[in-house]
């Protein structure tokens, strides 16, 4: 007999296991909207109350498409979205035609420092449904920062930040690199493996 | 009618300490001509010094040197008394200051709401300590013997048959009555209202002045005193005098925090909150430096806008060292507290948007937070306006999530145009015309660019917006 114990259910979430009969995908509380990150993310969807980040490596990657559906249906259900400083202006009726209330939309104008600040602030609160931000030098320290705040303030928080940071470990309870139009890697997922391929939205 | 008389006795000194970092410090308030300065009241750490009141300046300098000194400033007092007054119409719709240092409330009717006594009488104490006052409180059926008792005593409570008892038991120079008189009754070896209750009136009447027997009926509630009640201002306006020139905003908080905690009890006085305040901030020389606050929406919680103002005011560069800080607050709207759902899906919120936007605000400046709205404009750079609010769109052609605030020339290498031309030629009514063929393109890093050159001409692409 084997000394070791394995708890059934780690064995499970690492999904190294083969049930038998496949499951419907788990449902998250903050799913994607795309189905096919849903069923690869171990809690059905964005972390609740976590950091995630968004590694792209240049700007029009369809980083926005990743996040409007989720945004859309937050906005609907009347929370609060915030962009704090970002890159470009959002162009409203690109925003809108995505299905956003545009009425929940804040943008905070910040330079770097302020604007980790005011994230932090904002997740902090508990007042907003999502907050973005697009932090170019966040060093583990800020970022961390960030994931207590958005624990704290129960708020999904998303940074967007330049692939060339994926080498670099981070805090952020999901890390997802864009590496084409619709094409997503996971690089870390809590809660599970990483999944080893990448998953076409 | 019951009346609560919360006495004063030392208003003055309360005062000059409640303007001090540390109350415990001896300090001793002058009075008297430049040359021949006198204590009139001390604390008693100073006491303990060997200090007492009406003591000249130069023999209390002999005994110690340890002590603050500051001027006994009659006209900050009847300030203070108008604040106390403006603090105590929470409680009380009849407040008079008919009695210099004292403050008398009509409660019976505020029992219902804020009662019983104990209960407001506790909350009038935790309230005065906070605020930094010492007090005597009690409570009598009438005006002038709550007044009366509160000589003698703190903390009593007179029903109406229990008065005459309680006024007869008052010494006779605790009484209200003018000085000599009570010294004479005094020399006839009265030393207790009874005995003076006792004498035959007729024999009073012929041998005292009038006001004798007035007052002995006020006390015992035959004859009504009448009171001119307090009226609350329709502006709040402070001013705090420094007692050294202040360079710094870090020991200018503390003297703020006074001011707005304040301000706050007046504004729950009123049940109003403030939406505009200013501080001026005065100098030796020249003019005062003036720091306007602007709030969204009506604020009245001390903290709140004590950080708000901090945020703001370590912004601020002073010009010249600052003697004294005026706060003025003149737009008073009325409050609406903000309502929370009593099953919140965050149990944790801790600080509402109006909070949050407000602390944002103030230390990132007013213009950086601002809303989305579309506007119905066929050009891109007029088609959005930075405030909250829903337009219709114009129209069904995809637009990029992103747009440059500025076109730049595309420098990505291009792979193929996925849509356009799409012209758009507008805007000859405001000047700001524009002919220019749209196209979608695609780069070979695979972003997706909305870009766009002159109509029917051959220029390179200018870059105006990302697929995002």
């Amino acid at each position: 007999m084997n000394a070791s114990v394995i708890a059934l259910d780690r064995l499970l979430d690492e999904r190294r296991v083969w049930k038998g009969q496949p499951l419907g995908p788990a449902v998250g509380t903050q799913p994607s909207e795309h189905a096919a990150l849903d069923a690869a993310l171990p809690s059905g969807g964005w972390p609740e109350a976590a950091l995630s980040e968004i590694l792209l490596p240049m700007p029009g990657r369809g980083e926005l498409q990743l996040l409007w559906p989720t945004l859309a249906r937050l906005s609907r259900a009347g929370e609060r979205l915030v962009l704090v400083a970002p890159p470009f202006l959002p162009y409203a009726p690109a925003w809108q035609a995505a299905g956003l209330d545009l009425q929940s939309l804040e943008v905070i104008r910040a330079n770097e420092e302020d604007a980790l600040w005011a994230a932090e602030q904002c997740l902090r609160s508990g007042s907003c449904g999502a907050v973005l931000c697009w932090p170019r030098q966040a060093s583990d320290r800020a970022l961390r920062r960030l994931q207590v705040a958005a624990e704290t303030g129960q708020t999904l928080g998303f940074a967007y930040r330049p692939a060339s940071a994926a080498h670099n470990p981070s805090p952020a309870a999901l890390r997802l690199l864009l590496e084409g139009p619709a094409r997503v890697r996971v690089l870390k997922c809590r809660g599970g493996l990483a999944p080893a391929r990448a998953i076409a939205l | 009618m019951r009346w609560a008389c919360i006495l004063l006795p030392q208003l003055a000194l309360d005062h000059a300490l409640r303007q001090r970092d540390d109350p415990q410090a001896p300090l001793a308030l002058l009075s008297g001509p430049a040359n021949r300065r006198v204590l009139q009241t001390i604390n008693g750490a100073a006491r303990d010094l060997g200090l007492r009141p009406g003591m000249a300046l130069t023999a209390a300098q002999l005994l110690s040197r340890d002590f603050a000194t500051a001027d006994y400033d009659l006209a900050a007092v009847e300030r203070c008394q108008q604040f106390l007054a403006a603090w105590a119409y929470r409680f009380s719709s009849q407040v008079s200051l008919h009695y210099p240092r004292a403050l008398l409330l009509e409660v019976h009717s505020s029992l219902a709401l804020l009662g019983p006594w104990p209960r407001l009488e506790a909350r009038l104490r935790a309230e005065l300590d906070s605020l930094g006052y010492r007090h005597r409180i009690v409570l009598a059926p009438n005006p002038a013997a709550a007044r009366a008792l509160a000589n003698a005593h703190d903390g009593l409570a007179v029903a109406e048959h229990e008065l005459p008892r309680a006024i007869e038991r008052l010494p006779v120079n605790r009484a209200g009555l003018p000085g000599e008189m009570a010294t004479a009754l005094t020399r006839m070896g009265l030393r207790q209202l009874r005995q003076v209750l006792q004498l035959p009136r007729a024999g009073l009447a012929r041998r005292f002045p009038p006001v004798l027997l007035e007052q002995l009926d006020l006390l015992l509630g035959h004859r009504p005193l009448g009171l001119d009640f307090y009226l609350p201002p329709d502006e709040f306006a402070t001013r705090i005098e420094l007692n050294f020139e202040v360079e710094s905003h870090q020991a200018l908080l503390f003297p703020l925090r006074r001011a707005l905690g304040d301000l706050a009890a007046y504004l729950a006085g009123r049940d109003s909150g403030v939406q505009r305040f200013s501080l001026a901030l005065e100098h030796r020389s020249g003019a005062p430096t003036e720091l306007k606050v602007g709030l969204l929406a009506a604020e009245r919680d001390a903290g709140m806008l004590f950080e708000l103002t901090r945020a703001r005011l370590e912004q601020l560069q002073l010009p010249a060292p600052v003697l004294a800080l005026v706060l003025t607050a003149r737009d008073l709207p009325t409050f609406v507290p903000e309502c929370r759902e009593l099953f919140d899906p965050r149990p944790q919120q801790n600080q509402s948007w109006d909070q949050l936007r407000e602390r944002l605000r103030a230390r990132l400046g007013d213009e950086a937070l601002h809303g989305l709205n579309a506007h119905a404009d066929p050009r891109p750079e007029q088609a959005w306006r930075p405030h909250p609010g829903m337009a219709p769109p114009l129209s069904d052609r995809p637009r990029p999530g992103w747009l440059l605030a500025e076109p730049q020339p595309l420098r990505e290498p291009l792979a193929h145009i996925l849509t356009g031309p799409e012209r758009i030629e507008s805007g000859w009514w405001d000047g700001g015309d524009l002919r220019r063929d749209y196209y979608r393109v695609e780069t070979r890093n695979g972003q997706r660019a909305w870009v766009f050159r002159g109509a029917g001409t051959d220029e390179p692409f200018q870059l105006h917006g990302w697929f995002a």
